[in-house]
């Protein structure tokens, strides 16, 4: 069989496979066996997904919940990209730091939300500081490992040709340990949506697609949670796949320090 | 008298090298704790925040060793253990047969997959709520979050790893007359076991991580989750802090002691990584 006829059939099945779920989803919804506003069809979610989309409250509570995210993500880059290149420098640096991260890093971010609250309210800045907490540890790891991972004999071949500390970090650790980085800030990206996903429905303020979810729940408006739901798988597909995506293609990739994953 | 401290200095250095190099990295490791601690005790003497909401490291500890003794802590510890893995062992089971199969079979992989792909990029926490109303609140709604939740990273690793398995194993394997079942048993499992094991670290991470926040949204009546969160109502900050410690502690715990002791077992003596 041809790899094009292959892959037409794997699609075919793929279709017919989320066909097949959706169809029993929606019989199971409609036979009875449970209360409808446990298990809304299909038709219902999509219907509220559109009027919450249309009259605009799903893309204020989205919004909301892109503004922390991105807040706290662009925090974690701001302070743990220069710690982890600092780090990975500087041996006294790293002696400090790296117990120091070791030892919180197993904390797990939802942990802190509750002492959060108590700290700091109810609301974005606590919102935002877990979020933080939760992607600076990726971003510290991977940017330190990336640093230390770019190969020695790059570094003393700038050297040689008389590249001053400045060039030598500008142009070569920097793009070598690129491909750290951008993992680093790929896992961070990932830890900070599930981080304001659960931070938002603990310390619950009134805005914010967790929030949503959470709040949807107390009124059994289960269609509401499944229409964030979607809302909330596709900002974090989007997220990975075209901006991530393109950040790899435009600096690693095109620099031929990674190659792209065929087929 | 000033040579004589010296030379005794040296002397012992020289007996005690080893010990001394040890002595040295201990001391080298705990040195920032007992700063940020040094900092952490200013900042709770000097009042910045209310006292309530900020106490002293001893305080806490006090709490710490009272909560142990009391077997309170150790009792929430307990149940929270028993849901993660009751929880993981389910993610286990399922995760790595669906991985398998569609590693194995064309059709599984492509029945399977368009779903689970579906299911992976929302972050698990968000279908507490949903399963909280669907199964209601407490144990068994807990523990099937944070099977479905941990089974995706061990479905995607299985899947990865028996795909990964090296042709020419599976070729020379069936050349040298192995069924399907020896072929499973000694060649595939094998060599996908380190992305396996991969997968379950990476999975059991997850439901940690998960199950904390799972009990606080589901009410269960005891477990560390829920320890937190209940602190925060009588404003118990040091009670928080010790149970934040544990789960820090547990966390780590799981993850050096049991995955690293099952790698060097099985993937690091059979040579398919280096530890």
């Amino acid at each position: 069989m041809t790899e094009a006829k292959q892959r037409q059939r794997s699609l075919l099945r793929g279709a017919v496979a989320l066909l097949a779920a959706a169809a029993i989803y929606d019989a199971m919804a409609r036979s009875g066996y449970f209360a409808p506003a446990l298990l809304p069809t299909l038709p219902t979610v999509a219907h509220t997904l559109f009027a919450n989309l249309s009259d605009g409250t799903m893309i204020g509570h989205a919004a909301f919940t892109l503004y922390r995210v991105t807040f706290g993500f662009a925090l974690a880059v701001a302070a743990g990209l220069p710690l982890g290149i600092l780090m990975a420098r500087f041996k006294y640096v790293e002696s400090f730091f790296l117990p120091l991260v070791s030892a919180l890093m197993p904390i797990p971010s939802f942990a802190l939300v509750p002492l959060f609250m108590l700290w700091f309210g109810i609301g974005n800045l606590t919102t935002i500081l877990i979020v933080f907490y939760a992607a600076a540890f990726p971003m510290v790891f991977n940017t330190w490992s990336g640093v230390r991972s770019v190969n020695p004999l790059w570094l003393r071949a700038a050297g040689a040709m008389g590249a001053d500390e400045h060039k030598l970090f500008w142009k070569v650790i920097i793009p070598g340990a690129s491909p750290f980085i951008i993992t680093g800030m790929r896992q961070a990206f990932l830890r900070s949506w599930i981080a304001v996903v659960g931070a938002e429905m603990i310390a619950a303020s009134d805005w914010g697609l967790g929030w949503v979810i959470f709040d949807a729940k107390e009124f059994l408006n289960t269609d509401v949670m499944l229409a964030s739901l979607i809302v909330i798988g596709l900002i974090g597909f989007v997220f990975e796949r075209f901006i991530f995506g393109s950040l790899e293609r435009m600096t690693v990739l095109r620099w031929g320090m990674m190659r792209a994953a065929t087929g | 008298m000033q040579d004589a401290v010296t030379t005794i200095a040296v002397d012992r250095r020289l007996d005690r090298s080893q010990a001394g190099e040890r002595l040295r990295l201990i001391a080298r490791n705990i040195f920032p704790f007992v700063v940020a601690g040094t900092i952490w005790e200013i900042v709770a003497w000097a009042g910045v925040f209310p006292h309530r909401l900020f106490p002293t490291l001893e305080e806490v500890a006090a709490s710490f060793v009272h909560l142990t003794i009391t077997g309170i802590l150790p009792r929430h510890a307990l149940e929270t253990l028993i849901r993660l893995l009751t929880g993981f062992a389910l993610a286990g089971i399922v995760g790595v047969t669906i991985g398998i199969l569609m590693g194995r079979s064309r059709r599984a992989e492509d029945i399977l997959l368009p779903l689970v792909s579906i299911g992976a990029p929302i972050p698990g926490l968000a279908y507490a709520p949903l399963f909280l109303l669907w199964f209601g609140l407490g144990n068994i709604s807990s523990v099937l979050l944070v099977g479905f939740v941990s089974a995706f990273p061990i479905i995607f690793n299985s899947w990865t790893g028996v795909k990964a398995v090296k042709e020419i194993w599976v070729r020379s394997a069936q050349a040298m007359g192995a069924d399907d079942r020896h072929l499973f048993r000694h060649v595939i499992l094998p060599g996908a076991l380190p992305y396996i094991l991969t997968g379950m670290r990476l999975g059991l991470a997850q439901a940690w991580r998960i199950l904390v926040a799972v009990e606080m949204l589901a009410a269960v009546p005891w477990g560390l989750g829920w320890l937190i969160f209940g602190a925060r109502k009588f404003l118990n900050t040091d009670v928080m802090l010790a149970g934040i410690v544990v789960i820090a502690v547990i966390g780590l715990a799981l993850e050096k002691l049991v995955f690293q002791k099952i790698e060097n077992y099985t993937v690091v003596r059979w040579g398919m990584i280096s530890s």
